[in-house]
């Protein structure tokens, strides 16, 4: 479904990725861990065609296309599914009409008849369920005043309505207390088939007790200094990444 | 001075010395004669160059030929209950609809004038601000203008329509003075709209006054639709009393030069003060908000909240004035100023003024000037929302946030329409 090669992205002329390597096929989750800085926002920035991220070389194929060459919106409607680390809020749009008017973009692009008011109402309704908001959560103007966890939640919610094929979800965990955390990763779980596939980003193993990932990848300094199974980030909670550091040190040497 | 001369010569040439005006009128031009117009040393036109308003040569009242099909295109509501039709100034009996009401009066000022004679010249008078240039030139020349007195206890259900049309390519001037008055316990919906036919250089120097007396609601909603050559000054004067609540949302979409002056006097307890203005500028337009609000006695709310568009080179000013007098205890008073300027030639003077003499208030102003949000777009677009769909939605968001203080829905989405359509 993804692959990246060779990847290297600059940020105001200083080097964030460098030589950054992955493949993810479909029905995988690939959990992506690191210290801060060592890319981890940058790579899912950079999926999400965020200006301001520089790719000076490599490749990104997504299903066949030239990611990179995607705008923001098409990668959106090509099923790139971006959960942001920090949502925005922007005040004076409601939830439904936000909902109703990307669903309908999307819907566009495929070829599909609008949906109108009511069927899209019935649909978002079902969804939300998943994680467990209601009618007055979708009156509100999106993002606007939400709590930590209700941004974490409408960004699922977003997921589920629009429908994806790879979703990268951006340090979902950040800012999340547990009950937060169960119900989002609970609703993230339910989204998870043999078709879609998921990048997690995360600075902590604890969400990855709740959506358990088929490889770990492990970000330092712009690249992938290790990859295991879901046991690779136990060891890194137990250890933290200093070890990672000296070992990486040591290759290089 | 040269453009001073001008006015009083048209003040000669509309003499009436049958009008029982006659005498308000002279003292006015009197009184015109001897103030100056404002420069912008004058702090309170430090952004507003108003020379070119006053170096025109004026006729007054130039003739029209407008039909009641056109009067429809600008109508907001199709079958409206009350419309008083101006053209040029001059009111249009045949255009104008008005229902016979028991206990509202409603009608053209010179109207009122020859029924209730002693009453309306002494409103006129009152409401003359001697000090100000622009109130006394709209007493010298007032022409005409709309009375809508409401008695006590009667909610009258439709909005009252003012529509005024300008229609001419000569420059002229229109002195319009608009009285007001509702009474205890009663509520009504006035809605102005300024539309022109040919985009004409024209003055509309605008006085309204409403009297708004206790346990009264008035909404009040103006939209300012002028050529881009024209230019109107507005005065509008809100007397507010005990349990009384007035509500206005102003639109400013056209005109080359538009100053509002409002005034709120909060003049007992309990009162709520809601000021609420959209303003969107293009080419060279410059929009001018000038609001004042006198809290004098405790337990009032005022809120205000002035939002702007500005693109190529217009220009808008806000100035908001709150003052919270020692003995008005106890004050809610919210003020907000927001603007976004599309275009680097496109620029905002935004002044809000807070003066609290009490200590126990809550009150906050605030104001901004930026961008349309570029992380608002980006995350529209990460959901498959088109670039120019992602800027019709924030600015209908922008705007939205004004026009949901339109309280009647089907005006509210006519109102929507027109913005929408307007960018």
């Amino acid at each position: 479904m993804l692959k990246i090669k060779n990847l290297h992205v600059s940020v105001d002329g200083t080097e964030i990725l460098r030589g950054l390597n992955l493949e993810i096929a479909k029905g995988e989750v690939h959990a992506i861990m690191g210290p801060n800085g060592s890319g981890k926002s940058t790579l899912a920035n950079v999926l999400s065609g965020k200006e301001d991220y520089e790719v000076t070389s490599g490749e990104i194929t997504y299903n066949g296309q030239d990611l990179l060459e995607m705008s923001i919106e098409d990668r959106a409607r090509e099923g790139v599914f971006m959960a942001f680390q920090y949502p925005v809020e922007i005040p004076g749009v409601t939830m439904i009409n936000f909902l109703k008017t990307a669903l309908n973009a999307n819907r566009e692009y495929h070829d599909e008849k609008k949906m109108g008011a009511r069927e899209i109402l019935k649909l978002v309704r079902e969804k939300a369920k998943l994680v467990e908001v209601d009618d007055d959560f979708l009156r509100r103007a999106v993002n606007e005043g939400f709590s930590g966890g209700e941004k974490k939640r409408n960004e699922i919610l977003q997921m589920a309505v629009l429908g994806f094929k790879l979703a990268v979800l951006d340090e979902t965990d950040s800012g999340l207390d547990i009950d937060a955390l169960r119900i989002v990763s609970a609703g993230i779980n339910q989204l998870r088939n043999k078709d879609n596939a998921f990048i997690v980003v995360t600075h902590y193993q604890r969400l990855l007790d709740h959506i358990v990932p088929d490889f770990v990848h492990v970000l330092h300094k712009g690249v992938i200094v290790k990859s295991g199974d879901k046991g690779l980030a136990l060891e890194l909670e137990k250890q933290g990444y200093a070890w990672l550091k000296e070992e990486a040190a040591a290759a290089s040497s | 001075m040269n453009t001073k001369q001008h006015f009083i010569s048209l003040f000669e040439g509309i003499e009436q010395s049958d009008s029982p005006l006659q005498p308000v009128r002279k003292e006015a031009i009197e009184t015109f004669s001897q103030l100056e117009f404002p420069t912008k040393r004058n702090e309170e036109w430090k952004y507003t160059n108003i020379n070119p308003i006053v170096e025109k040569n004026y006729s007054s009242s130039p003739k029209s030929n407008v039909t009641q099909e056109k009067i429809n295109e600008y109508l907001l509501e199709q079958t409206p209950t009350n419309v008083l039709v101006f053209v040029n100034g001059l009111f249009c009996e045949e255009l104008s609809k008005i229902e016979k009401q028991e206990g509202i009066v409603i009608c053209n000022l010179n109207t009122a004038l020859e029924d209730h004679r002693e009453k309306v010249t002494k409103f006129v008078k009152e409401t003359t601000n001697n000090k100000e240039i622009f109130s006394v030139l709209n007493t010298a020349l007032l022409q005409d203008g709309v009375f809508i007195h409401v008695s006590q206890n009667k909610v009258v259900e439709n909005p009252i329509f003012i529509l005024n049309i300008s229609d001419s390519k000569e420059p002229f001037i229109h002195n319009g003075k608009n009285i007001i008055d509702v009474g205890e316990n009663s509520q009504v919906s006035i809605v102005e709209n300024y539309h022109h036919i040919q985009d004409g250089t024209y003055f509309n120097n605008i006085t309204t006054n409403v009297f708004v007396a206790q346990n009264a609601h008035v909404y009040h909603t103006r939209l300012q639709m002028e050529s881009r050559e024209a230019y109107q000054v507005t005065a509008l004067n809100i007397h507010q009393q005990k349990n009384s609540t007035y509500t206005s949302v102003n639109l400013d979409l056209g005109g080359g030069i538009i100053r509002n002056n409002i005034n709120v006097d909060l003049q007992d307890s309990h009162i709520e003060s809601n000021l609420y203005g959209l303003y969107l500028g293009k080419d060279k337009q410059l929009i001018d908000n000038h609001t004042f609000i006198d809290h004098a006695k405790p337990h009032c709310n005022s809120n205000e909240l002035y939002k702007g568009i500005l693109d190529d080179r217009a220009r808008a000013v806000f100035n908001g004035k709150v003052l919270v007098r020692q003995d008005a205890q106890k004050t809610n008073a919210f003020q907000s100023n927001q603007n976004i300027l599309l275009s680097e030639n496109a620029g905002v003077d935004t002044k809000p003024q807070l003066e609290i003499f009490a200590d126990d208030v809550k009150c906050s102003h605030g104001a901004t000037v930026g961008e349309l949000d570029s992380g608002a777009m980006f995350y529209l677009r990460a959901r498959g929302i088109g670039e120019k769909e992602a800027h019709i939605l924030l600015r209908q968001a922008f705007v939205a946030e004004v026009l949901q203080f339109v309280k009647q829905e089907s005006l509210r989405e006519k109102l929507e329409d027109i913005v929408m359509n307007h960018f």
